[in-house]
């Protein structure tokens, strides 16, 4: 295993070999990575030949990122880069997998793209024991956007803009299907401040305190004419709303179905009453359907079910009797005869080759949009914690013994350089704002680098240091990349 | 007129379903068991030879999602021509081996290895112990009335060769206090048979954590943290995998634990529920235990290839946010 983090996290400690890059590195270094796998002559050809394209415009384009480039832009030894370009090429299996470290960037998605290259260059795709593989950090994230939760998606990944999809639906819902892509997250906050998005439904989010650049968020949510939060708690984001809806826990107050990181589609049941007053995420939908004159019938998972295997072939072969069965099936699972995919595109592996080839997409290393100076000469990088859940919402209420809560981790480097003791609490400030946080020394931390989480916003907002640059195709603000300093208080 | 892109519409699907590579099978084995002639999977125990063809070979220490220690001693059975009883979870078939499970020379033994587990620790909590003891006819008491339990922390100081002459009418216990160290789980080691099952789930068969281990010899063998440290200062990620794997009840839910306190713990009014966590996104099942509808305890079915039985900590214990608030006892 190679640990590519800026950080000594616990999963580097079991890794045969840390590359510790400095935040928002990652195209130097993949591009140096393929590059170092041409110039040694271990790209797989008989792959890239008969299922890829573009793989020319690749190689000039990685040409330039030489490994004593890749050393100076991302701080990882050129030996170290060179180990991994010949052994991941040379293993008869490899796997990659990533997290928000390469999704939370104002070049989110080209971050991506630049693993894939290394994955079609090398052939470990399509077969068992390698692929790509984004872990996702929620238990029903790669669901919701299955279910067509997406702006630009119906349910099964079926584009909006191609018709012949928004046909089918429209035959089956009996209603007209806007033609064009709607707005991701960071597009609405856009619209908002063009005033263009007056009215705003928030089902189980808190973006109060879950943006970057928290303040400018607050303001532009105050701003609305009409804000509905349908949710557990009275969130922050739900104390501003003029409309609550109390809603259950869909995990063990009712029926459904949670979609897991590799594709399996699983059965969430109810195992408890939900308190008073609370309702079903569908009873609530159902219910506002009707008031607005339209009858759905009765709000039931299994029924709703149907309808997505119905409308969606990749979900087709998945009845709940299945799901019972199998503990889970994963898509695409197309007839009730299908055992699901256990790993995805395999088909490039047939020859002659079964579809369309896929292409190489060349990226460019762009730094991150928050520069260091002298008056920010710190780079913040947030996560989470393991026994902590994003901002705290579900895991505030229980009693952890590894709870410490908020603090700004620093090198024992940079401690000693600013004099900053264990506990102190110092003025972190950001280019958008401040927060007061005790300092925790971290020698998993290199001189430069600094950590925080966003478990607990109500005690520090670390979302008011971050950035809301986007990533212009995914949305995805660059949590990953502030630039601070560090003010002692009362000195 | 721009090219339209790959993803407007998904690529075709493979020929055929993708699948993991055949593994070769071990050639077939020849075995008798109880005088059956048998033929068994190459590389098979003699304990999965045994369950495939419905003997019953009780096990202690053994679970299928962790490498056998063979400490217990209660699955051993008799190979012809073995001069030692053998260990049935660990010992693979041989061609030609005779087997005897329920030999006079097995059932003494099982006898003995249960009468002393039985007469030094508490096995109020460990149901499946005293069926197995009833099948083997173990009566502890012929070892003596109880020994005075130990006070909190005295068997963690003992040394190797610190022992008192035995008094012949009493069985040396490990009776000790609670020890309660977290609000999330407890350790009552005086219902701890050794059997192991929390170190290898707290090491390389689940956690890799290493917070526990065996320190001590002979009878003053116990389980314990670095140092003795309470959980908190330890390595303890509180995943709760020992819990889940404990056969004895030593390790329990602090929730659980209380409500027995209290004499509200009912089994017989509870449901289990099987339901995926809340949290991250791996999927694990999560098994919730209500009572009057309220979580008393999450597990995760052994036989789930996601979690083979473990979880985090999150998924063990973050549940009470579903509660209201104050109404937690812990």
């Amino acid at each position: 295993m190679f640990a590519v983090d800026p950080r000594r996290t616990s999963s580097v400690r079991w890794a045969e070999l840390w590359a510790a890059l400095d935040v928002g590195t990652d195209i130097a270094l993949a591009n140096a990575i393929g590059r170092e796998i041409i110039a040694a002559g271990l790209e797989h050809r008989e792959f890239i030949e008969n299922a890829t394209t573009g793989f020319d415009d690749y190689r000039r384009t990685v040409e330039p990122y030489t490994l004593a480039y890749a050393e100076r832009e991302s701080g990882v030894p050129a030996a170290t880069i060179r180990t991994m370009a010949h052994e991941y090429a040379r293993a008869r299996r490899a796997m990659i997998c990533w997290t928000l470290g390469i999704t939370e960037h104002h070049n989110a998605v080209d971050n991506v793209l630049a693993l894939v290259n290394l994955a079609l260059l090398t052939g470990h795709v399509g077969r068992y024991g390698s692929g790509l593989n984004p872990l996702r950090g929620q238990n029903n994230v790669q669901g919701g956007g299955d279910m067509g939760a997406l702006p630009d998606r119906l349910s099964g990944f079926q584009h909006v803009e191609n018709d012949e999809f928004r046909a089918k639906f429209e035959r089956a819902w009996g209603v007209t299907v806007p033609p064009e892509r709607g707005w991701h997250l960071s597009q609405m906050f856009e619209a908002m401040e063009r005033g263009d998005l007056r009215a705003l439904y928030v089902i189980g989010e808190n973006p109060l305190q879950s943006e970057a650049d928290q303040n400018h968020a607050r303001h532009l949510l105050e701003g609305l004419d009409f804000v509905v939060a349908q949710d557990l708690f009275l969130t922050k984001t739900a104390e501003l709303a003029h409309v609550v809806l109390p809603a259950s826990a869909a995990w063990c107050e009712s029926e459904g179905t949670v979609t897991n990181s590799e594709r399996r589609v699983q059965r969430v049941r109810k195992a408890i009453e939900a308190p008073a007053g609370a309702r079903g995420d569908l009873e609530i939908l159902f219910e506002l359907a009707r008031r607005m004159g339209r009858d759905w019938g009765r709000p039931d998972a299994e029924t709703i079910w149907n309808e997505v295997r119905r409308l969606s072939p990749m979900h087709a072969g998945m009845s709940y009797a299945r799901l019972e069965k199998h503990g889970g099936l994963q898509w695409p699972c197309y007839d009730e005869e299908h055992p699901g995919e256990m790993f995805l595109h395999s088909r490039l592996w047939e020859r002659p080759l079964h579809g369309p080839r896929v292409g190489f997409a060349p990226v460019e290393h762009d730094p991150p949009v928050d520069k260091l100076d002298d008056e920010f000469p710190l780079r913040l990088t947030t996560g989470r914690r393991l026994e902590e859940y994003n901002t705290g919402v579900q895991t505030s209420g229980y009693h952890s013994p590894l709870r410490r809560g908020e603090s700004l981790d620093v090198s024992p480097e940079d401690a000693d350089r600013y004099g900053l003791r264990e506990g102190e609490v110092v003025r972190v400030r950001s280019r958008r704002g401040a927060v007061e946080v005790p300092i925790r020394r971290d020698d998993g931390l290199r001189p430069g680098l600094t950590f925080m989480t966003l478990h607990f916003p109500d005690d520090v907002a670390t979302n008011l240091l971050t950035i809301d640059a986007t990533d212009p195709k995914s949305g995805t603000a660059e949590f990953k990349a502030t630039a601070i300093c560090i003010e002692r208080l009362g000195v | 007129m721009k090219p339209e892109p790959i993803w407007f519409r998904p690529p075709p699907p493979p020929s055929r379903p993708p699948a993991a590579p055949a593994r070769p099978a071990a050639p077939p084995v020849e075995v008798s068991i109880d005088g059956q002639r048998a033929t068994v999977p190459g590389g098979a125990t003699i304990l999965d030879a045994c369950r495939a063809r419905g003997v019953d070979v009780p096990t202690l220490c053994f679970l299928p999602t962790l490498t056998p220690v063979n400490v217990c001693r209660v699955c051993v059975v008799e190979v012809i021509g073995s001069r030692a009883l053998v260990p049935a979870c660990s010992r693979r078939v041989e061609p030609g081996m005779a087997i005897q499970t329920e030999s006079e020379r097995v059932r003494v033994s099982r006898r003995m290895v249960l009468e002393l587990l039985a007469s030094s620790v508490d096995l109020s909590t460990a149901p499946g112990l005293h069926d197995m003891m009833a099948r083997y006819g173990a009566r502890p008491e012929r070892y003596g009335r109880p020994a005075a339990p130990a006070a909190a922390g005295e068997r963690d100081r003992r040394e190797p060769g610190h022992h008192e002459a035995p008094v012949g009418e009493r069985a040396e216990t490990v009776a000790q206090p609670v020890k309660i160290d977290n609000d999330l789980y407890m350790r009552d080691y005086s219902k701890c048979v050794l059997c192991y099952k929390c170190v290898e789930a707290c090491g390389v068969d689940a956690q890799n954590t290493f917070a526990i281990a065996v320190a001590g010899r002979g009878f003053d063998a116990r389980i314990s943290t670095e140092a003795d440290v309470p959980l908190p200062d330890s390595a303890c990620v509180y995943c709760g995998n020992c819990i889940g794997v404990c056969p004895t009840g030593a390790l329990m839910f602090k929730r659980e634990h209380d409500m027995r306190a209290a004499g509200t713990w009912d089994e017989s009014k509870q449901r289990t529920t099987d339901t995926i966590c809340p949290y991250c996104g791996v999927g694990c099942t999560l098994s919730l235990h209500v009572q009057d509808n309220r979580i008393v305890k999450v597990t995760s079915p052994a036989d789930v290839s996601i979690t083979s039985g473990h979880l985090c900590i999150k998924g063990r214990f973050g549940f009470t946010f579903v509660e209201p608030p104050g109404k937690d006892s812990d």
